[in-house]
């Protein structure tokens, strides 16, 4: 079995979709012949033909709403957004009609639709290519809002997505694309969507990430295991619908959590985290949350963008805060 | 350099259809359907029900039974002529005005007004399965009326997708991005631009400088012309033209159908702030429904009995669907819940069952009370 990486896997998973469903459709800017500006469609238009992975006018409302058009019809697309500083010109058709097509028509018209777009900062891209703002889809009822960070992951929660009977919004961690390789059976099997995946068992702190920041996060509970400190790693996976029922029982045991994430603080998914462990789980609290995330600034360009991001020293930090006020 | 001096690469013609004109002559060749008069009286008939509902869903509106109604009054012809032109099996994406291309189309008089009347249900369409709900936000509906005609392409189905929008929706990118991709993909789908003059208060004229609205296909790439969306005939001759086409394989349709609201935007509208009287009334005298009467009464006999009885028959059509509308009780409201996704996420089922909970208890003081 080879070992790939998450841009690999991520392909891997669209090759897979496409081989076993004849309903699958891959398109979006760019990623035809070119295969993605990140390679994440690299060969399928060769493999699977020019119906099947087509190249989009440079038009991202078109994208969202075509693959609303498509998933209507029976169709599974998985349409690409070549950035997430590009998608903003899709949330009208995600909140408008993708998340709501189901419900308006009572069930009698339905939107199984994937949009993925690379998410975040960390490569020393231009302008409006670093940011993180799943927030904003986490927000909207009707959607799932998906974010891997492995290869295994990246894999099995693609098929999933592709296979979900509703619209998904599937964020992948463009700084990690490349950073990790792991062996990925390509065997078709979906990962469960809609629940959080344990990453490391631990008893003093929670700490709750997911995506790119995964990374920084297993770093820093490696170095605080390396004094004495014993960290639960909770990588989320699906940020909406949220699995609380397994954050609120790690913080049971541990009593302390800390919270991570790329994004902006204010209203960030780390906020919806901590307003649910105060609703129900306070109790079991022994020092108050703490979120170590990107700044509620505008996300720097790339000579700053280091000074943004949650660090791993930021992340011990707000953990030995909580272990400071126990 | 001139002009006349620079060389001449592309030019662009827009045509414009009439064949029945305002006196109800024919001022055109006949279609071949419309030698019939039984196909003339059945645009005739779905005319005077879809005026007939409209009537009376205004009434149900100023009376506190039902919510905000975007009339579609001077408009039938132009809905008519589409929905009597689409297959069954066809794809209509439909704005907010198109209820005579909804009716011939399977969808239930009692399912617009429940959709007025601010209930989900009223977009279940029970007998149309195909077909999109109404589009509120504009032109959105556009690009996905590009995905669904690229699925029927993708599987050779002789389908067409067929979005219907105003004028002011063709200020919008979405409806460029939708027919710029039409044409690019040659894709099966006709797109119908009512222009019927006004964007709530904005004239057509400060919409755009474009002397046209068909024009804007020339920049797609696609066909476009004009049609008086006033008269039936033409409306769905051109309509039955540019469905064939996409069916056929050739490609996709823009179709200005030029027409004109003679009810204020909405029910919540107050058309004197910004429009005068008079020119409303002025194209009064351009009405489609009075204009095909004058035509099947000089030509197939209609008479004064015949239309006594289309108007009673279409007034008992309607007092049943609003009798059907105002008997529907309220959906429980933990429903709310239950067209979320296919399969309610487990995050979610608290608030469903705090719903059900408060539901019950209202219904328990309810029934109390």
């Amino acid at each position: 079995m080879a070992e790939i990486t998450i841009i690999e896997a991520v392909n891997l998973a669209m090759a897979r979709a496409l081989e076993n469903s004849p309903d699958v459709i891959i398109f979006g800017e760019d990623v035809g012949l070119n295969g993605g500006v990140f390679r994440a469609t690299d060969g399928l238009q060769q493999r699977y033909g020019t119906d099947r992975v087509l190249d989009t006018p440079l038009a991202e409302t078109l994208i969202a709403g075509m693959a609303i058009g498509m998933a209507s019809q029976g169709l599974r697309p998985v349409a690409e957004i070549q950035f997430m500083g590009f998608i903003y010109p899709t949330i009208e058709q995600m909140i408008c009609h993708a998340t709501r097509l189901r419900n308006r028509s009572r069930g009698r018209i339905t939107c199984p639709m994937v949009l993925r777009a690379p998410y975040g900062g960390g490569i020393h891209a231009p302008e409006h290519h670093s940011e993180s703002t799943e927030a904003i889809f986490a927000h909207m009822p009707g959607l799932r809002v998906v974010i891997p960070s492995s290869p295994l992951r990246a894999y099995g929660l693609l098929l999933a997505a592709i296979q979900d009977p509703d619209p998904v919004v599937f964020l992948e961690p463009k700084r990690i694309y490349r950073m990790m390789k792991q062996e990925v059976a390509d065997d078709g099997e979906a990962l469960p969507l809609d629940v959080c995946f344990q990453l490391r068992d631990g008893t003093d702190v929670t700490l709750v990430t997911w995506g790119a920041m995964t990374h920084e996060t297993l770093q820093a509970a490696d170095q605080l295991e390396a004094e004495g400190v014993s960290c639960d790693v909770i990588d989320v996976a699906t940020i909406k619908p949220l699995d609380m029922e397994t954050i609120l029982n790690s913080v049971a045991r541990t009593g302390r959590c800390v919270i991570v994430h790329e994004a902006a603080r204010t209203c960030g998914v780390g906020a919806e985290i901590a307003a649910q462990l105060a609703e129900h789980g306070l109790l079991s609290l022994f020092a108050p949350v703490q979120r170590v995330t990107g700044y509620d600034t505008i996300m720097p360009m790339f000579k700053l963008e280091n000074d943004y991001m949650p660090s791993t020293d930021r992340i011990i930090a707000a953990v030995k805060k909580t272990l400071e006020e126990a | 350099m001139t002009n006349e001096e620079k060389k001449c690469v592309a030019q662009f013609e827009i045509h414009y259809t009439q064949l029945l004109n305002q006196q109800g002559e024919l001022v055109g060749p006949l279609p071949e359907f419309a030698a019939s008069a039984e196909a003339l009286i059945a645009l005739y008939r779905t005319m005077v029900q879809t005026r007939t509902f409209d009537t009376k869903a205004i009434a149900l509106q100023r009376t506190g039974k039902m919510g905000t109604y975007s009339s579609s009054l001077g408009q039938e012809a132009v809905s008519v002529g589409i929905g009597s032109a689409m297959r069954f099996e066809d794809v209509l994406l439909p704005t907010y005005r198109e209820y005579g291309a909804q009716f011939q189309r399977g969808v239930a008089m009692s399912e617009i007004l429940r959709y007025w009347g601010g209930d989900e249900r009223g977009m279940a369409y029970q007998h149309q399965p195909h077909d999109m709900p109404i589009t509120v936000p504009i032109a959105t509906h556009v690009p996905q009326c590009a995905g669904i005609a690229y699925a029927m392409k993708l599987r050779n189905e002789p389908r067409v997708a067929v979005s219907v929008l105003g004028d002011g929706a063709t200020s919008k990118g979405d409806f460029y991005e939708g027919i710029n991709v039409a044409g690019a993909w040659q894709l099966p789908m006709v797109v119908v631009v009512t222009n019927n003059q006004w964007a709530i208060s904005v004239p057509r004229d400060v919409q755009t400088h474009a002397q046209t609205l068909a024009q804007k296909a020339i920049a797609a790439g696609i066909p476009g012309e004009q049609v008086d969306g006033n008269d039936v005939i033409a409306m769905r001759h051109v309509m039955l033209n540019a469905l064939e086409r996409a069916r056929s394989g050739a490609g996709p349709t823009l179709i200005e159908a030029i027409t004109y609201r003679m009810h204020d935007h909405t029910t919540a509208d107050d058309a004197s702030r910004y429009r005068e009287q008079t020119v409303v009334d002025e194209h009064k005298l351009l009405d489609p429904i009075e204009r095909l009467k004058k035509y099947i009464t000089a030509h197939h006999n209609w008479d004064e009995t015949q239309e006594n009885e289309l108007h009673e028959t279409c007034a008992a059509e309607v007092e049943a669907a609003v009798s059907s509308y105002l008997e529907t009780p309220p959906a429980p409201p933990e429903t709310m819940f239950d067209h979320l996704y296919e399969t309610l996420p487990d995050a979610l089922q608290s608030q469903r069952d705090e719903v059900e909970r408060l539901g019950k208890q209202k219904q328990g003081g309810d029934d109390n009370g």
